[in-house]
């Protein structure tokens, strides 16, 4: 059944949530630690336990299949929904502090990427 | 009239699917008819995504741009954080839990020196402007990580309202420029394999950015560049109030 899929995905998510609150208040932060990371792994690891079960059927898949196809969708509806207006008003000392760093920092990917290699 | 704005308030979610879906659609027409394919159609969607929340922006003087338009609203919760983080973590279905392990430190690594580099970034440039208070230079730093630890950093701070607006207008459009020059600059710079998305998400941290110009480049790293990123907002939010004003305020 389809909803088995989708229940173990709204397992990981909000158990991994739950530990990024947790995570979050344990270290005196005001946001979440990590969530969506957790929730990752648990989703694999549980994917991983259901295979060697043997009970990972194609109806199952489809249930996360269907919402990991979603994701574009929700970014596109993500980035229609964005403070654009203020980002794009805001003054020289944002664009400032907004633009150069992130020019920057895709020019140092490669040689990040590089070190790691050593 | 008024029983169609009842409709559309009642039924908000499913009007936005229906709008991204279209949205989604011209942008693949236009990829591919008018681009020739030289941009993917999802990268021309988020790109005409964030055009519209400019305009809704100055139509609706709001701050979530298109969904601050009232029959719009949908397209708010459809692009919301619990439907994205939902669907990121699908995501994860098609990713390698051996490969995210293998390319773990790299990933922890560029986590931490992502947070340093833009927060150290953010805070000479606006040092050089003028701003002298270790409280502002913190805050607009911690701007520069994402627009979370900006405001976060400035309440705990106590820094000045226009400071802290700042700080979000900074992260705001670092996640823009993120989005857009993700998929204009990957082949340049090596970022087609896994381990690459994770040092690219641990880098950047921004959720959204990251997210968004991932899935624009390519779906499958989505999962990699997510899993590095996830962290970084929490991160900032811890070292940026705490060690990293004790260090700025030692030097100033």
């Amino acid at each position: 059944m389809i909803i088995y899929g989708v229940a173990i995905l709204a397992f990981s998510y909000l158990t991994g949530q739950l530990c990024g609150e947790y995570l979050g208040q344990f270290l005196g932060v005001k946001a979440n630690v990590g969530g969506v990371g957790f929730a990752m792994i648990i989703l694999l690891l549980c994917k991983e336990w259901l295979q060697k079960k043997g009970w990972l059927d194609t109806e199952f898949e489809k249930g996360v299949d269907f919402w990991n196809k979603m994701y574009i969708p929700v970014i596109i509806a993500m980035s229609a929904s964005q403070n654009v207006k203020v980002a794009v008003s805001s003054g020289f000392l944002a664009v400032l502090v907004g633009v150069v760093p992130v020019v920057a920092a895709f020019f140092t990917l490669p040689y990040l990427i590089k070190l790691s290699q050593k | 009239m008024e029983i169609f704005e009842n409709f559309i308030d009642k039924n908000g979610l499913i009007v936005g699917f229906l709008v991204i879906g279209v949205l989604a659609f011209l942008s693949e027409v236009f990829s591919k008819k008018v681009l020739k394919g030289y941009l993917p159609g999802s990268a021309i969607a988020i790109l005409a995504g964030l055009i519209l929340a400019y305009f809704g922006g100055v139509i609706t003087n709001g701050e979530k741009g298109l969904s601050d338009l009232p029959f719009l609203k949908g397209v708010g919760a459809f692009g919301g954080s619990m439907f994205r983080d939902f669907t990121i973590v699908a995501t994860a279905m098609g990713a390698s839990y051996l490969t995210m392990k293998k390319a773990g430190w790299l990933g922890l690594v560029s986590l931490l020196f992502g947070i340093v580099f833009f927060f150290v970034f953010g805070v000479a440039l606006a040092y050089i402007w003028g701003i002298r208070d270790a409280a502002s230079l913190c805050t607009i730093g911690a701007g520069s990580c994402t627009y979370i630890v900006g405001p976060v950093t400035g309440a705990a701070l106590g820094a000045s309202s226009e400071v802290i607006a700042l700080s979000i207008a900074i992260g705001v459009l670092k996640a823009i420029l993120v989005t857009i020059l993700t998929p204009l600059l990957a082949k340049k710079i090596g970022l087609n394999n896994p381990a690459a998305a994770m040092a690219f998400g641990g880098l950047m941290g921004t959720n959204s950015g990251v997210s968004a110009g991932l899935a624009a480049t390519d779906p499958a790293l989505v999962p990699y560049g997510a899993v590095t990123a996830t962290f970084y907002t929490g991160l900032g939010c811890l070292l940026c109030p705490s060690i990293f004003y004790l260090v700025l305020d030692f030097f100033l």
